[in-house]
């Protein structure tokens, strides 16, 4: 089939960037959405061009590298699934598609497609564990979890971090990413010492990397291709409120 | 052509302690020299990559109190290639007491490497499963549980117990996802300084010593040389050299590669596994394999047409014109063969023809049989979310057409020579994890990639790198020693020169090429003239990428193409190397199947006469024929058998 692109250009952290637009002539429906953009990007060299700079690796839906906003949705117009994971056969003959980095404070672009995200690494850094030394671990079965609680903790912990969430919130919150993390440990027996401290110090890490507040509107479960629910955010507001209201938190 | 490369000495020590199998990994535990705290705060380790090795190592050396440097190429260190593994992690937890021990979980793997690894190794190996699950429950890994709140298990890959603990069909991202929190906590800590975005292009020796790395930033194209006591290399495996395989786009060999060219033998390169159950290539823009579990085979059917060129959609093939070839070959095994037997079933199949699909490289593994016997709900309940990915990327329903299959490279059993303390032939330079050859022989398990590399990270490393570290303080050294100088002025010319070239193919372009001579001649069936006519193919490739390669761009920015070129070139010479392993090896074994060496019905064959040993090979030069060191196997506990699934 024949497309037509309009993709974002921007050379640099402090470039100027602006929609080029391509057309492609031979796009089977069987490519990959990123297969479709390796065509043109061979076009490109061979023509002299620049080809265009965008982040992937696992190209099977589960490292989170990828991620483009594509006709003004985060991953594309097909629900639970990653660029990567998109097909042309949801695309027409003739179609003119967008494409657009991650757009949020908290990402900046990098080159093109590729934009910044070592704020969640940080988000992270802030309490987004257990503290569990190696070799001091007891023997897995002397703490059953409940099936339910386990398998809760799990659908939380399915988040790939690749920042749909981010770049679908009209607030650019990264809410939804915080809560997941605090809903798989928050759930475990594992995770339960540090279960308020936790929440606290990364809701703080969040807002300081210039992620703005959530205001429920849901657009990031909308995108978020593993799922995860709106509610994760409701158990970290209830965690939340109980370390900050209820004396929980040393502070 | 003579024979492609020469004889030296063998290996005469592995550093593995004597006595009784079950106590060496005590032992050595016990005579590994100690570095006192006051002394590991002033001692630095480089560790490249981050995936369940290089994460959980970095993460435990910091908790050590070593400081630690760690690189990934990812932007993240969440997402390397280890995130992507589906199935499971083995462990000998005996949970189910179905008759599971350390000594079986040894003895299968020993068997299942067709008796080409180190015995003293695996049962180390076998052994440190136990605590690996411990450590991830306490971290707070969600694995799957039963009803009572106890971990559940299930059996994989052939084997006879129930020993593999999984996350779903997220195992690989669950453990990661613990390594890398783990990770974190040390970066927050100031005990790691994490390198995000940064490709490892060279080591650094100095008096014979490995003392640092060459990188490069690969936002600002910075080139850097950077220092440690001591280098770990946890940068995974090189089934990349094939162009399509069902590893992350960006896994390369030029970490361990670089090492082999600064003297660290590389053992049995040619050992790789082709795994049966990946979604078949659908045209030429085909950029990489998607793997379908394994556990598919438990319930599908594998089969093609009896008659070669039988167009028809499979739903109009009668029963009587079906061949269920696995279960008739293996009646014993059916469906359930070993992943090479299956693979290379696959392939004999469509080479007379009967493959399905377009290009007839694929086989049916079909469910109907299943969703008859079991129910639709059922078979959803189980693979529910494998249907799901197979119908998104092939836009076929699995419920209604028998699904396509094809062997794809999907692992890498080769690596870096590492001795029992996981040191690679350069003092001070440690390899784990994939990067390195120890475990696996000649092919490897299902969920045993996993275990092997949280066992190397966890837990062996860390005792044996303090060993090391103890016999210092090596001297200081800096970016102004001639050792660092050159290291770091040969990646630069290096990266001008493929810049310089501006000719008129595209990296791609000859990663694939190389990749279809790779699975041509060295793929699921290799012969003696095959082989040869690779060597030299791919020469003369080689040749022609340095003078007509094209790289766009300067090394001043974020160059994708130039990433891509630079592991290409080593992607060629590893692949010469390859194919000079799989040449001298005129036996069959595991993943590698030498047509000459076959029984009278088609078997591989093993020679354990003149095979038994690990080939680890020394680099003399680019194009130089290298030098082969024999390191012989011995087998006192687990005694060579032929495989044998009929
Ligand atoms: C689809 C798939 C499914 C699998 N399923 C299973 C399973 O169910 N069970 C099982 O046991 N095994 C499985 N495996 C195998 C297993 O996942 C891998 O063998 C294992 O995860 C490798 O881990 P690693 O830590 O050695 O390397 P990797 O996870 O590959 O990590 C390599 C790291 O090195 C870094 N790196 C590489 N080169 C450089 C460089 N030059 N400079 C800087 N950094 C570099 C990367 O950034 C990355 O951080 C599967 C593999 C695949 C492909
Ligand atoms: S490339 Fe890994 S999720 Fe898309």
């Amino acid at each position: 089939m024949k497309l037509t692109l309009r993709i974002w250009r921007q050379k640099g952290r402090d470039g100027k960037g602006r929609m080029v637009t391509y057309t492609l002539d031979d796009v089977s429906p069987d490519m990959s959405f990123l297969e479709m953009l390796d065509v043109l990007n061979e076009r490109l060299i061979l023509s002299g061009e620049e080809p265009v700079a965008f982040d992937h690796d696992c190209r099977e839906g589960i490292c989170g590298m990828c991620g483009m906003v594509i006709n003004g949705v985060a991953h594309g117009p097909e629900r639970a699934t990653t660029t990567c994971q998109l097909h042309m056969r949801h695309f027409s003959d003739g179609d003119t598609i967008d494409i657009e980095p991650w757009r949020s404070a908290a990402f900046p672009v990098i080159k093109d497609l590729v934009v910044d995200r070592s704020a969640f690494d940080s988000i992270i850094q802030a309490g987004g564990f257990i503290t569990a030394p190696t070799g001091a671990a007891p023997e897995a079965h002397a703490t059953p979890v409940p099936k339910p609680d386990a398998d809760a903790a799990f659908e939380a912990a399915t988040c790939i971090g690749c920042g749909a969430c981010v770049a679908a919130c009209p607030n650019g919150s990264g809410m939804l990413f915080t809560a997941a993390k605090i809903t798989h440990l928050g759930l475990l027996p594992q995770g339960q010492p540090e279960r308020y401290s936790r929440v606290v110090d990364m809701i703080d890490a969040h807002d300081e990397a210039g992620f703005g507040g959530c205001t429920n509107i849901g657009e990031c479960t909308a995108v978020c291709p593993k799922g995860i629910p709106l509610e994760t955010i409701s158990h970290l507001n209830r965690d939340y409120l109980s370390a900050t209201a209820g004396g929980k938190h040393p502070e | 052509m003579t024979e492609p490369y020469t004889e030296g000495v063998p290996i005469a020590d592995t550093k593995a302690p004597e006595g009784p199998i079950e106590k060496r990994w005590e032992t050595r535990r016990f005579t590994a020299k100690l570095v006192n705290p006051a002394n590991k705060r002033k001692l630095t380790v480089i560790v490249v990559g981050t995936g369940l090795a290089g994460g959980s190592a970095a993460a435990t050396l910091a908790e050590l109190g070593y400081n630690v440097k760690s690189y990934c190429y990812q932007d993240s260190p969440r997402r390397a290639h280890s995130i992507a593994a589906q199935g499971g992690i083995n462990a000998a937890k005996n949970y189910r007491g179905d008759g599971d021990s350390v000594h079986r979980l040894f003895y299968d793997t020993v068997k299942g490497g067709d008796f080409r690894s180190r015995e003293s190794n695996v049962r180390r190996l076998a052994e440190i499963s136990v605590e690996i699950i411990d450590q991830c429950v306490a971290q707070g890994v969600p694995f799957a549980r039963e009803y009572g709140g106890l971990l559940d298990t299930r059996s994989f890959g052939g084997a006879q117990v129930s020993r593999t603990f999984y996350a779903r069909g997220q195992t690989g991202q669950q453990l990661l996802l613990g390594a890398y929190q783990a990770l974190e906590r040390q970066i927050a800590a100031g005990k790691v300084e994490m390198n995000a975005r940064h490709e490892m292009l060279d080591l650094i020796v100095v008096d014979g010593r490995a003392r640092g790395i060459v990188v490069r930033d690969m936002v600002t194209g910075e080139i850097s040389t950077e220092f440690a006591d001591a280098v770990v290399l946890a940068s995974g495996g090189y089934g990349n050299v094939f162009f399509l395989s069902t590893n992350a786009k960006g896994c390369n060999v030029t970490a361990t590669w670089r090492a082999h060219r600064r003297g660290a033998l590389f053992a049995n390169p040619c050992y790789t596994q082709i795994h049966p159950t990946c979604i078949p290539v659908s045209g030429d823009h085909q950029s990489k394999l998607t793997l379908m579990s394994e556990s598919l085979r438990n319930d599908g059917r594998v089969w093609v047409p009896v008659a070669a060129g039988d167009s028809r959609a499979p739903g109009d093939i009668p029963e009587a014109e079906r061949d269920y070839y696995l279960e008739r070959i293996y009646p014993a095994f059916g469906n359930l063969v070993p992943r090479d037997i299956a693979s290379r079933a696959a392939k004999n199949v469509c080479d007379e023809g009967r493959g399905a699909g377009p290009g007839g490289l694929g086989v049916y593994l079909d469910f109907a049989d299943a969703i008859a016997r079991l129910g639709r709900d059922a078979v959803e309940a189980k693979y529910g979310n494998l249907f799901e990915m197979y119908e998104r990327i092939t836009g076929e329903n699995p419920y209604e057409v028998p699904m396509r299959i094809y062997p794809a490279v999907h692992y890498t059993m080769g690596g870096l020579w590492v001795d029992y303390d996981l040191r690679s032939t350069i003092p001070g330079l440690f390899v784990i994890g994939e990067a390195n050859f120890s475990d696996h022989g000649a092919n490897r398990l299902g969920a045993s990639a996993l275990m092997q590399g949280l066992a190397d990270g966890y837990f062996v490393l860390p005792a044996t790198v303090g060993d090391y570290l103890a016999d210092g303080p090596f001297p200081a050294v800096s970016a102004t020693d001639p050792e660092a100088v050159e290291a770091r002025d040969g990646v630069e010319s290096r990266i001008t020169r493929l810049l310089a070239v501006d000719g008129d193919r595209t990296p791609d372009s000859f990663h694939r090429e190389l990749g279809r001579i790779m699975w041509e001649y060295c793929g699921m069936e290799r012969t003696d003239e095959g082989l040869r006519k690779a060597i030299a193919l791919i020469r003369d490739l080689r040749a022609e990428f340095w003078t007509r390669i094209k790289v766009p761009g300067t090394d001043e920015e974020l160059n994708q193409q130039l990433e891509k070129a630079g592991r290409i070139a080593d992607f060629f010479e590893l692949a010469e190397l390859m194919c000079v392993d799989a040449l001298h090896r005129t036996e069959s074994c595991g993943g590698h199947f030498r047509a000459e060496s076959q029984t009278a019905d088609g078997e591989a064959l093993r020679d354990d006469e003149h095979f038994a040993y690990a080939a680890a090979w020394e680099f003399t030069g680019t194009g130089e024929p290298p030098v082969l060191h024999r390191e012989d196997l011995t087998f006192e506990y687990v005694h060579p058998t032929q495989r044998s699934y009929k």
